[in-house]
């Protein structure tokens, strides 16, 4: 392959290395040489969230980064934040609250829930909402998901 | 979409000479802009330059003279939740988190901000002619859908506005950039940044293909207690302006000491008209003022087939913004007026 580079990154406590050419997204590493397809791809331009990871804590979106850009990094997906076979909160808030339908946009959601939390910067629904406004959910689920992120964050059980 | 090569630069020195050795390298920032545009076979290089290892200018920090200087691979979010942006320049803060999503504000920088690109239908339609994409090609938005497009200082190459909220704060504001380049270093007062489209459409602004942004400096007044940013788009939230207000006053009773109005989704760069600012210095803060002033932006308005509604709606929207100045706790989140 023309380019490769050793790329190194920690995936959900995991080190990976990856041989990829500097034109391969963070998105597309994960799903086709990592095999974590958990991670959604759904507009591929930064418009939906669905790709959304969690970078050195920060929430992202892995459609508009470059995995080269990230060597080195520590990178969360939806399949790291269970913990010991114990769906994390927010996974059991989403079932509880009925807060998807296809669940397309879960994984992408409930990272960036994780990231919105760990910000700190929502005080209220209002706010939450707002600060959620880059996930998008094509079946509507968005009432529910906000109940949803809206319980763990007032039961303050999210790492 | 062309295939490209990948470095770091760890240093200004070391950046800016890799840009210039080669016409077709580019820097990368946080990639929101930048990538998307790549996808979507808008722009291509060769080569890239990622900043993001440079060691400095990645911070916030007071400066001597009693200002700010925001470093330009500082993350939009960074700055927007900096403790001395929030209490010092809270117009900032605010436009800031009008725009985009958590997410993209945590990849993109201060620097990349002021370089995104026009949000034009046409410009992402490979398609259609474009002067902005292909110069001379004409442009398919003057007779085509342009509701979006702008209705001050348009030439007939190009109606297409500057989609960023960050600048229309920082215009208002008066920040002056730095930059660093081959020749050494320059600084460039914000409303010199950007450029009307005139005959070079092309070009979006006033830095050149070998230079980097290093810093954006902010001055010591931050009209911290009376200032508002109002944003409207077509839906509430995560869309760029149609029209957008930064407002800021300094007031001394019901006096306006100085007062500063920007404005963003009209034009090709952040748009502040002083003969309105200068009505409103001196005067009462009132209604009847905030009228008068909106009055006085507009008269210069020129609209297209499907946006003269604009000209109202930014007149609304000053007046309105203009009130919420008076009493900044009126704004809900993401810059959107009180119910
Ligand atoms: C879906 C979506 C919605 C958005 N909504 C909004 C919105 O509502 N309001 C808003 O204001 N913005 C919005 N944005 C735009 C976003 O704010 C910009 O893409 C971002 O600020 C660009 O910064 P970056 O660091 O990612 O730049 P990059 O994409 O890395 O770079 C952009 C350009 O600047 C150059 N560059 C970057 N840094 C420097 C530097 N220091 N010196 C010289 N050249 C440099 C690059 O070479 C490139 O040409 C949105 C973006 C997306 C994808
Ligand atoms: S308005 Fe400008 S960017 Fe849009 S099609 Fe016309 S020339 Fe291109
Ligand atoms: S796939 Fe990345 S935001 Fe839509
Ligand atoms: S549950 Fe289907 S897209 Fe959100």
């Amino acid at each position: 392959m023309p380019g490769v580079t050793e790329v190194s990154l920690q995936i959900n406590g995991q080190s990976h290395q990856l041989k990829l050419q500097p034109w391969v997204t963070l998105l597309d590493a994960l799903r086709e040489n990592a095999d974590l397809t958990g991670t959604k791809k759904g507009c591929d331009h930064g418009q939906c969230g669905a790709c959304t990871v969690l970078c050195d804590g920060d929430r992202i979106l892995s459609c508009l980064t470059l995995a080269v850009m990230k060597d080195g990094s520590e990178i969360t997906t939806i399949e790291g934040i269970a913990k010991d076979g114990e769906l994390h909160p927010l996974q059991k808030a989403f079932i509880e609250h009925d807060a998807f339908q296809c669940g397309y946009c879960t994984p992408g959601q409930i990272c960036s829930a994780i990231g919105m939390l760990n910000e700190n910067k929502a005080k209220s629904r209002d706010e939450v909402k707002e600060l959620m406004s880059g996930n998008l959910c094509r079946c509507g689920a968005n009432t529910n998901i906000i109940d949803a992120i809206m319980e763990v964050k007032e039961g303050g059980n999210h790492e | 979409m062309n295939n490209f090569s990948y470095t770091r630069a760890s240093n200004i020195s070391e950046a800016i000479q890799k840009v210039s050795a080669d016409a077709d390298t580019k820097f990368v920032a946080g990639g929101t802009n930048l990538i998307d545009l790549w996808k979507y076979n808008l722009t291509n290089f060769n080569a890239l330059v990622d900043i993001n290892s440079i060691q400095d200018h990645h911070n916030i920090e007071e400066k001597a003279d009693g200002g700010v200087r925001l470093g330009a691979f500082a993350k939009n979010a960074q700055t927007a939740y900096h403790p001395i942006i929030e209490e010092r320049y809270p117009l900032l803060s605010r436009a800031i988190l009008a725009g985009a999503s958590g997410q993209i504000r945590n990849m993109a920088t201060n620097g990349g901000n002021l370089l995104q690109r026009t949000r034009c239908y046409y410009f992402y339609d490979p398609a259609v002619p474009c002067n902005k994409r292909e110069p001379g090609s004409g442009c398919s938005a003057i007779k085509g859908y342009n509701r979006i497009m702008a209705i001050f200082g348009t030439s007939e190459n190009c109606i297409a506005v500057f989609p960023s909220d960050m600048c229309i704060a920082l215009a208002a504001l008066d920040a002056v950039v730095n930059v660093s380049g081959p020749g050494g270093e320059r600084s460039l007062p914000f409303a010199d940044f950007h450029r009307l489209p005139g005959d070079t459409p092309h070009l979006d602004n006033n830095l050149n293909p070998d230079e980097i942004i290093t810093s954006i400096d902010l001055p010591e007044k931050g009209f911290s207690k009376n200032y508002s940013y109002l944003k409207l788009r077509d839906r509430n939230s995560y869309a760029f302006a149609l029209v957008s207000v930064a407002t800021a006053f300094e007031l001394e009773g019901d006096k306006i000491k100085d007062a500063r109005i920007a404005l963003g989704g009209v034009a090709h760069k952040p748009w502040r008209v002083k003969q309105a600012e200068e009505f409103l210095q001196n005067n009462t803060a009132s209604r009847e003022n905030f009228v008068a002033a909106a009055d006085i932006i507009v008269k210069d308005a020129v609209a297209y087939e499907y946006n003269s509604f604009k000209i109202e709606l930014t007149k609304r929207a000053i007046i309105r913004n203009c009130m919420m100045a008076l009493n900044p706790e009126t704004q809900l989140p993401g810059a959107q007026p009180s119910a």
